[in-house]
């Protein structure tokens, strides 16, 4: 059926590139002295543990720990992507610790313990380490162009031969708002971290096609390795110039290679992404809390950067740029729902897996394309590494304006000094900036809404329930007469047209229009892949769920509004 | 006397020439020169002719301005110690002339709040941390800087002049503050502590003065020192629930600047909180009683403030409440007391699970 409200006209233009040949790239200058950089990722790791663990004690118990959970993980987890010569590589580490700690450690060693550490950071840094490769990254992103285009316009043009015509493109589909220019115009004045928030395992495509598509150069970023199980995706990744993040691993020098790698490219000016919510957000929630490692590597490199530039000269600045994503449907929503509920009703370990293969991918991709269910990209204002907004010649601002030397940031009786708890704090600073502006320019979906008001109305109709009571409660016990929805949809809707007027968040433009056709148009795009609808019209007319837990998770797409008290 | 270090050459600034901006720059002058900067010209001369600022003696290594752009200029590190009222504004004159390479260590031991206009406390429908701010917060969104820390504890001007044994803390996220402000501070007679809780620490330190009204109510009724253990303790789980209330964590609450500070603001005559306490059960009305001081009293806009929250928040606060009927309703402190000890609630310690 066709829905009466629509998108407003999609104003996104086709961009020029930032930069004219693929030469002048920063992750093309990278890839061309790969093995070199490597060698300096597994270098600086190196130190970086011998730092942390300073006495052969200390670094043989954690070299003993890591080959524990590196057995533990082939044991328990292995995935198709991991190298078959893992456990023969890890068993030699193991014979050699143990032929190193049946002698008595007396300090006059011959430090085999290190030798052991730099084997196993050099094969972190080669593990993570992408590929960027031009003649494949083009290729790649033909095929993505032409292919999207293809199903794009068969499904839309719905005349014998619509697969050739060229009448609709992704750019139809999906929508690009906020500070696009800014962002162009910072990627040559600086390096650009862009920290998206994380729904779906689709994320890391369509953030690829933006960053196209805007016309920026290739960036370098951190995909979990989970990703490239599937292997169309795996093979899209490769191109694109990603570097791995597993999950799995959480040992120290792992932890620290992976932070090193993006750190150093940071600091050498690669343009960089990377989810700072870490996995996918498994309750559906707008992040609430970043995970800090990554984020940390951007504060020290532009410390670095501050460090290494004499006093004077111009540094180059590192930019954060906040970025949400927003669907009205995800594929793995009722898989990630589980997961959520399951941990919070009980702490347990889930391990990371993926129950989609390529087939699924591509199967998503098409009723994706067929059904008129847009994707919403917001692109946030730049922020420096302490979270102050920058203008467009990449100046820092204080709340009135008042341009900011971040360099000061680092002074100590007027010398940059290296302070790591007092970078940690900034990092988590970050973090809580970057939060809020994903609240600020999340753009709220009537699907989203519709999802919301029924949740919550639900909730209030059982004020004894708690949340695990409420999602046992049988779907076909639950109907919301159609008026009294549409009153508190109404009530709700409005308070989000003030918080967007104080700031505080944005919306689609489909939000705004005749009540009944905006719920319609949420109803039938709530989660509308699902075989199982989250919210749908029955007979008589009233709202109806077939399933709470999906309704639940995207209901929470809303939480953190504070828009409960208005139902 | 300590060793002037003399690799440090930049001067510490302190701003604000009261009872405890004095005592602190006294403490720091020790240690380093001293610019304290003070808005009265009469004040500054005074300084400069007697060496001498509301009965403090005034160290020859502090050099007293009116110039705050010349203070933030020379100085990296400053304490700025002026009432919670004009704190903002303060704030505001000072921040233009600040860089993100400063670092603020507050002593102020108040809560900002902004209203909308027209609006008093009294008249406004709801209070919460919206509009209620911490100095530190206040800093933060005044200015650019961030390393910020705030000073906090038994640390009463005038036992301090006099040399007797005491302690602070100083709170800040940041390790590096916490050791700054232990180098400049620190001496034989002073011990100083650090604490990451700065929210918490502040709190402790602001909420603290409702009970010392309430404490000294007590002797101005008459009443021992059975009465006043029994306040101080039903006070700390007081200040706790309305400290989590606004954002603090237990712990800050339970150290120095917390219980510490408690004890000893309630036991004090010197305490400007517990005069106010003393002088209304002795009869004398809230204005009889603001126009026999010199310094504000910061606990009795602390009462209206959290009086309020307490309601927003929904707290139990009897102890605030009562105090706050007594300083701007008729209740007399007797009644109060018999309000507070008819209180129903009686469990002793709910606030560590």
């Amino acid at each position: 059926m066709a829905v009466e409200v629509i998108e407003k006209k999609n104003k996104n233009k086709r961009y020029k590139p930032v930069l004219e040949g693929i030469p002048d790239w920063p992750v093309y200058q990278l890839s061309k002295n790969r093995k070199e950089f490597i060698e300096e990722v597994a270098n600086q790791s190196f130190t970086r543990i011998k730092e942390i663990r300073p006495t052969r004690k200390q670094l043989i118990d954690e070299l003993e720990a890591t080959v524990y959970r590196e057995q533990q993980r082939m044991k328990r987890n292995r995935w198709r992507v991991d190298p078959q010569d893992e456990p023969k590589f890890w068993s030699r580490i193991k014979s050699d610790l143990v032929e190193l700690t049946s002698k008595p450690l007396n300090d006059e060693g011959n430090n085999k313990e290190d030798e052991i550490l730099k084997r196993i950071v050099q094969r972190y840094a080669n593990e993570i380490a992408g590929k960027f490769n031009p003649s494949s990254y083009k290729f790649a992103r033909n095929i993505i162009k032409f292919w999207f285009a293809r199903l794009l316009n068969a499904a839309r043009v719905k005349k014998f031969g619509g697969i050739f015509r060229n009448q609709y493109t992704l750019r139809d589909k999906i929508q690009i708002v906020g500070k696009v220019k800014q962002l162009r115009k910072l990627t040559k004045e600086g390096t650009i971290v862009i920290v998206p928030t994380h729904l779906s395992n689709l994320d890391s495509i369509l953030i690829g096609w933006v960053i196209h598509s805007l016309g920026l150069p290739a960036f370098i970023y951190g995909a979990g390795l989970n990703l490239f199980n599937i292997k169309i995706i795996a093979y899209f990744m490769n191109s694109l110039g990603t570097y791995k993040v597993d999950r799995r691993k959480k040992n120290l020098p792992y932890l620290e290679t992976l932070k090193m790698y993006s750190g150093l490219a940071i600091q050498k000016g690669a343009h960089s992404l990377f989810f700072p919510g870490g996995t996918r957000s498994r309750s559906g929630n707008i992040e609430k809390m970043l995970k800090l490692g990554l984020l940390s590597t951007a504060t020290e490199a532009q410390r670095n950067i501050y460090l290494n530039t004499p006093e004077g000269e111009e540094a180059r600045k590192i930019f954060v740029v906040p970025v949400t994503l927003n669907y009205h449907f995800v594929l793995e929503a009722p898989e990630l729902i589980d997961d959520y509920l399951s941990i919070k009703g009980q702490d347990r370990y889930l391990p990371e897996e993926d129950k989609y293969g390529s087939f699924q991918l591509l199967q998503f991709l098409f009723k994706f394309f067929t059904k008129g269910s847009n994707i919403s990209v917001s692109i946030g204002r730049a922020l420096d590494i302490m979270g102050n907004y920058v203008d467009d010649d990449g100046n820092s601002l204080d709340s009135q304006d008042r341009v900011i030397n971040t360099r000061d940031y680092f002074l100590s009786n007027g010398h940059i000094t290296i302070d790591k708890q007092r970078e940690d704090e900034y990092t988590r600073m970050l973090s809580q900036r970057i939060v809020s502006e994903y609240h600020r320019i999340h753009r709220v979906f009537a699907s989203h809404l519709v999802a919301f008001v029924a949740f919550e109305m639900w909730q209030k109709k059982h004020p004894k329930l708690d949340l695990f009571g409420l999602l046992r409660l049988p779907e076909e016990d639950l109907e919301l007469e159609y008026q009294e929805f549409k009153k508190t949809f109404k009530r709700v809707r409005k308070q989000i047209y003030q918080l967007k007027k104080a700031d505080k968040a944005n919306y689609a433009t489909h939000l705004k229009g005749k009540t009944d056709l905006v719920i319609r148009h949420g109803l039938e795009n709530v989660g509308t892949f699902h075989i199982k609808r989250p919210l749908l019209m029955n007979k008589k007319g009233n709202i109806v769920t077939q399933d709470l837990n999906t309704l639940y998770y995207y209901h929470n797409r809303l939480v953190g509004y504070d828009l409960e008290k208005f139902i | 006397m300590t060793s002037r270090n003399l690799s440090d050459n930049k001067p510490v600034g302190v701003i604000g020439a009261g009872n405890f901006g004095s005592t602190v720059a006294n403490l720091l002058a020790r240690h380093r020169n001293v610019l304290l900067y003070a808005r009265d010209e009469k004040v500054i001369k005074r300084i400069l002719d007697k060496r001498e600022n509301r009965g403090h003696k005034m160290s020859k290594h502090i050099t007293p301005t009116n110039d705050l752009q010349y203070l933030a200029e020379q100085c990296d590190v400053i304490f700025p110690i002026v009432p919670s009222a004009h704190f903002r504004s303060m704030m505001k004159k000072l921040s233009p002339h600040l860089h993100p390479y400063h670092i603020l260590i507050h002593g102020t031991k108040g809560l900002d709040i902004t209203l909308p206009k027209g609006q008093t406390i009294e008249t406004i429908t709801k209070l919460n941390r919206d509009q209620v701010k911490t100095m530190s917060e206040v800093i933060r969104e005044e200015s650019v800087v961030v390393r910020v820390g705030c000073l906090a504890g038994p640390n009463l001007s005038k036992e301090l002049a006099s040399r007797h044994p005491a302690a602070t803390v100083i709170a800040s996220p940041f390790n590096e503050v916490l050791s700054i402000g232990k180098r400049l501070l620190r001496n034989d007679r002073f011990q100083v502590y650090g604490n990451n809780e700065l929210i918490g620490v502040e709190l402790a330190g602001v909420l603290k003065n409702i009970i010392a009204i309430a404490s000294g109510a007590l002797s101005g009724m008459g009443h021992g020192e059975n009465a006043r253990g029994l306040l101080i303790s039903r006070g700390v789980v007081e200040i706790i629930h309305l400290g989590r209330a606004l954002g603090g964590k237990t712990k800050a609450f339970l150290g120095v600047a917390g219980i510490g500070d408690l004890v000893a603001t309630s036991n004090s005559t010197f305490s400007r909180n517990f005069q106010v306490g003393y002088k209304l059960a002795q009869g004398m009305s809230l204005r009889e009683i603001l126009e026999s001081m010199d310094e504000v009293a910061e606990g009795i806009n602390t009462v209206r403030i959290m009086k309020k929250c307490a309601e927003y928040y929904k707290v139990r606060a009897p102890i605030t409440h009562a105090i706050y009927q007594v300083l701007f309703e008729d209740l007399t402190a007797k009644e109060a007391l018999n309000y507070l000890m008819r209180y129903p609630l009686n469990v002793d310690i709910d606030f560590i699970d």
